[in-house]
């Protein structure tokens, strides 16, 4: 018997209420005390295509997500047969009992490739391609295979509530299908209401009726079907206080509580999510003068392209409000001017860059970590800038406040790097605390007295006092053409090389200032032979991973990069220290992270593992690639390709 | 727009200049404009810190640097967006944003339309001297089709677009258009446009005499048409006011009446050649600023709006309170 250790997947076509199950199902286990890590999987389309969301649940801390599925929940045969191959012996299967005489080639949003990958995997095992068959096939193979018929439940749900609409109400399907796993696990019904309660709390005639539905299959199932193998219950967690959270929200949080009063954002997945939530909040708690009681907001613009985006968010920046745009790689190839104009005039300015798949419209919905390079380079010229780098959400949130802080501190543009996997994975996170959110706001002045003012003084450290538009006797100039101290535009070949000197002395400051912890981490055993570097989302994965290896008495060490520019190049020697074998572990083909810490530590990085087919890594790809090199097995590169 | 003049003590104009060295070529329609920015201001009495003069990339760019106020000189076609910006963080802040015809009718054209479904309560003045002086002299969008201007090597086959009609249909609530060779009319234009409430668009008639050989000061001015009777030249350009045209939506509730008003604009801004309007051409003071627009939303954006927000308490911590928000993400049932 497995409890508390769970793989759990929900799948179905866009539009079904795939996503509100996953979040039924996640949430029923969090109010139990129970840690989950979920990760979505969806098509650039609104109804129609397959989408899935995969759950792990764990009474212990979890980051990431697994290959292997134990429970398989569908309503559509098409989740079955894209997903049989990865449910484990002992697993089970949810599916329609009335949907058994559909086959493969009947199904239209199975696209050629996946149609051939699926028949290819079914012939190998001498399987038809019916979801009889399947459903055959896996009960042979000691799976446990559960058939639900919705339609006839529906009916009976009419029936005892005296109202025939409900027969028709196939929309509360998803629920149902939950419903039924959680049965199954021997889960308690309660924490699955209240889980429905909160996620139709907008609409309590719906939450009411999904309770009902579900009550009526919860019931069904423990009445007319055998035990499984696994079993979810409630843990006391008193003592952490948890809450489950994206990581759009967390980002958008991180802005409310990072001072950030501005957003403007043209439309973009998966950017968008976050700027809706700001719009949906934008008027907030403060605490006043004398721990007074009082409302602050943030104003967020739609704006008509992301060069307007961009260009409001600097002209807020101006007027003295921290200030930002959220975007993802097709928005951000149109800042990059803008953001020239930014560093040229020094003017604090965030862009939260949602990475995807690229180049072009890529992968508008799917998993990456192509733009490093590009948030590195991105705009002619040579201008300061810094790109910082989140790992996993509860860092999004508190990364946010301190991406403002540099930005506000060296007066200039900061690209904080999320990415795909990030905003849409829904965790169990330590809730967020407040006091560990500082404000820094620089050389920020608020009244200026002092004769001339000069917006571009020439100071020791490249910063120069700053003053929001509107203050007195502090009139200043800024002009994207290279300027004078005052911000008039001058040629002068002196005057130039001692501009672009400043501007760039900056991020010597920014180097010798940001505190080492916040230019990277390292994990695991110090003395270890394998040093893994990586930066961004893959965090989750690696640090599962190594807890297993670790188990089988494997030694690792992670060096987690956020500080990505300026490159903290000492910070990063300091933790390599002497490993003797560098692991690049990325979401690109490229190797874009290992091109600059060759560059910058002057070492060749002996393993690269990549992946960019889209899909996030699984603990399980993670811990094979590196238990190969660990084997010394692998070979310099290993591409992972695993997904669905 | 509420300034309270007597609060502040009065400037000279020459302080609403700057000492930077102008270069625009000699007999530039610029000049004009400059100085019908400065004397609106100054007219006016904005206090220098409460004003911001954004520009985009051209020679009319430049502008912002002669001005003595905050003087913003943004990307080509961007000013604008940066302009709302600011005017968003901090309302007070009276906005005036000046660019040439390529900058806002070309590859700012985006930005023309959409600012005008918003009415942010600024100035935008377009410079419009029919050709991209700062590149020498390339036919703008302004350029009527087949002119060949002594800049171009074959004559334009673009056409071009219209302006105050753009303008009329993209919402903007203030429509004019001056000439920069008549100060005296094109600042009283810019005094109104600043205390309008909402978006208001200058068209300026720039003669650009280095590139623009068919628009030139002498063709507005007649000087190729003289009147037989008194052997004086017959000006192109009239005023709109002095022909008894009213520009003023009174009630907007009365659908003929916009109706009438929108026909009036369209049929004046057709004229060209012979009779070329300017003045005001159409004032809608009845639309909502997006101002009082974000206002619905955010109670007390007026009186806090971001540049006027704290950020921190006193020991640097973030003064805000998150638990309200967070309640949504809690996993304690309830
Ligand atoms: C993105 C970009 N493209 C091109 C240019 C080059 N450029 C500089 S000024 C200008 C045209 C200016 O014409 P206009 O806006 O009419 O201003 P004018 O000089 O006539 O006042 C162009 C195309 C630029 N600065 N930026
Ligand atoms: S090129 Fe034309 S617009 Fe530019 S400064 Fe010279 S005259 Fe004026
Ligand atoms: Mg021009």
């Amino acid at each position: 018997m497995k409890i508390n250790q769970l793989s759990w997947m929900i799948g179905g076509p866009q539009g079904s209420g795939v996503d509100s199950g996953a979040n039924i199902f996640s949430r029923a286990c969090a109010y139990g005390g129970l840690y989950v890590f979920g990760k979505r999987e969806y098509h650039s389309n609104i109804k129609g295509e397959h989408s899935n969301y995969v759950v792990r649940v764990s009474s212990n801390l979890i980051r990431s997500h697994l290959d292997e599925i134990d429970f398989l929940v569908t309503f559509d045969p098409e989740t079955l047969f894209r997903h049989i191959h990865k449910v484990v012996p002992g697993g089970v299967i949810i599916y329609d009992v009335n949907q058994e005489n559909i086959t493969v080639d009947k199904i239209p949003t199975i696209d050629k490739q996946a149609n051939k990958r699926i028949k290819k995997f079914l012939s190998e095992k001498g399987v038809g391609y019916s979801v009889g068959d399947v459903v055959n096939y896996a009960r042979d193979n000691g799976i446990l295979v559960y058939g639900i018929p919705y339609v006839k439940l529906l009916e009976g749900l009419a029936e005892k509530l005296g109202n025939p609409q409900i027969a028709k109400m196939d929309v509360m399907i998803n629920v149902m299908a939950v419903s039924a796993s959680l049965a199954l696990l021997k889960y308690d019904f309660n924490l699955v209401k209240e889980a429905i309660k909160y996620v139709f709390k907008a609409k309590k005639k719906v939450a009411d009726l999904n309770i009902e539905s579900a009550k009526f299959v919860y019931d069904y199932v423990l009445e007319n079907f055998e035990e499984t193998n696994y079993k979810l219950q409630p843990v006391g967690r008193d003592a952490v206080d948890l809450i489950i959270i994206q990581g759009y929200q967390a980002s958008a949080l991180g802005k409310i509580a990072g001072g950030c009063r501005f957003q403007s954002y043209y439309p973009i997945t998966p950017a968008s999510d976050e700027s809706v939530y700001l719009e949906d909040n934008a008027v907030f708690d403060l605490i006043g003068e004398n721990g007074s009681e009082e409302k602050g907001s943030i104003v967020v613009v739609q704006t008509e392209d992301e060069i307007a985006a961009i260009t409001m968010a600097i002209g807020a920046g101006l007027a003295g409000v921290r200030a930002s745009t959220a975007t993802s790689g097709p928005g951000f190839s149109l800042m990059a001017e803008g953001l020239g104009w930014a560093g040229m005039n020094e003017v604090p300015v965030v862009v939260t860059l949602y990475q995807r798949g690229g180049p072009s419209t890529g992968l508008p919905t799917r998993h990456s970590q192509e733009d490093l390079l590009f948030a590195v380079y991105a705009g002619h010229g040579e201008f300061p800038r810094i790109v910082y780098a989140s790992g996993d959400i509860e860092e999004i949130f508190y990364d946010v406040a301190k991406v403002f802080n540099f930005a506000e501190k060296y007066q200039t543009p900061v690209i904080h790097l999320i990415d795909k996997a990030m905003a849409n994975s829904i965790a169990t996170v330590k809730k967020f605390d407040l006091s560990r959110v500082k404000i820094e706001r620089g050389a920020l002045v608020d009244v200026f007295s002092d004769g001339v003012y000069k917006r571009f003084k020439f100071t020791e450290t490249g910063i120069s006092p700053r003053v929001k538009l509107g203050t007195e006797n502090a009139i200043f100039w800024n002009t994207g053409d290279e300027h004078d101290e005052l911000g008039h535009i001058t040629e002068d070949h002196e005057i130039r090389t001692m501009m672009v000197d400043k501007r760039m002395r900056k991020l010597e400051i920014a180097l010798q200032e940001i505190e080492d912890e916040d230019k990277a981490i390292v994990y695991g055993d110090e003395d270890s032979d394998y040093a893994i570097i990586s930066w961004g989302s893959t965090k989750g994965a690696i640090l599962d991973a190594m807890d297993m290896l670790r188990s089988e008495g494997y030694r690792l060490k992670f060096v987690q990069v956020k500080l990505l520019h300026p490159f903290p190049k000492d910070r990063v020697l300091n933790l390599i220290g002497n490993s003797k074998f560098l692991i690049d572990i990325e979401h690109n083909k490229t190797a874009q992270f290992g091109q600059i810490v060759k560059r910058e530590i002057l070492r060749d990085i002996d393993y690269h593992v990549l992946k960019y087919n889209g899909r996030p890594m699984s603990l399980s790809e993670v811990y094979s690639a590196l238990k190969s090199i660990l084997e010394n097995k692998a070979n310099k590169i290993q591409v992972l390709n695993n997904g669905d | 727009m509420a300034i309270k003049i007597d609060e502040i003590k009065k400037l000279t104009l020459e302080e609403y200049k700057t000492d930077v060295h102008n270069d625009w070529c000699p007999g530039c329609g610029d000049f004009g404009i400059l100085q019908s920015v400065q004397l609106a201001l100054f007219e006016l009495g904005i206090p220098r810190h409460k004003a911001v003069v954004f520009s985009g990339i051209g020679c009319s760019g430049k502008t912002p640097h002669y001005v003595n106020v905050y003087g913003i000189h943004t990307l080509h076609g961007r000013a604008v967006p940066f302009a709302i910006g600011a005017k968003l963080a901090n309302p007070d802040l009276n906005v005036i944003v000046v660019g040439g015809d390529g900058d806002g009718l070309g590859i700012g054209v985006g930005h023309f339309v959409s600012s005008g479904r918003r009415n942010v309560n600024l100035t935008y003045i377009v410079y419009n001297n029919a050709v991209y002086g700062l590149t020498k002299g390339q036919a703008s969008p302004t350029l009527k089709l087949g002119m060949k201007t002594k800049s171009l090597p074959k004559p334009n086959i673009n056409d071009a677009v219209n302006p105050i009609a753009l303008a009329l249909v993209s919402g903007y609530t203030f429509i004019a258009r001056g000439y920069a060779y008549d100060v005296k009319h094109l600042k009283e234009i810019i005094k109104k446009a600043i205390l309008h409430k909402g978006l208001a668009f200058i068209d300026v008639l720039q003669p650009c005499p280095t590139y623009n050989d068919i628009n030139t000061k002498d063709w507005y001015s007649g000087k190729d048409r003289i009147d037989p009777v008194t052997g004086k030249p017959i000006p192109r350009i009239y005023k709109l006011e002095e022909n008894g045209y009213d520009p003023y939506v009174h009630n907007p509730d009365d659908p003929n009446e916009i109706q009438q008003k929108w026909i009036q604009v369209v049929e004046r801004s057709l004229e060209w050649g012979d009779k070329i309007p300017i003045g005001i051409f159409y004032v809608n003071e009845h639309v909502s600023s997006y101002e009082e627009r974000i206002q619905g939303t955010i109670e007390h954006y007026l009186e806090k709006p971001p540049a006027h927000q704290k950020i921190s308490l006193s020991d640097g911590r973030t003064n805000v309170k998150i638990d309200r928000l967070l309640a949504e993400f809690t996993t304690r049932v309830i």
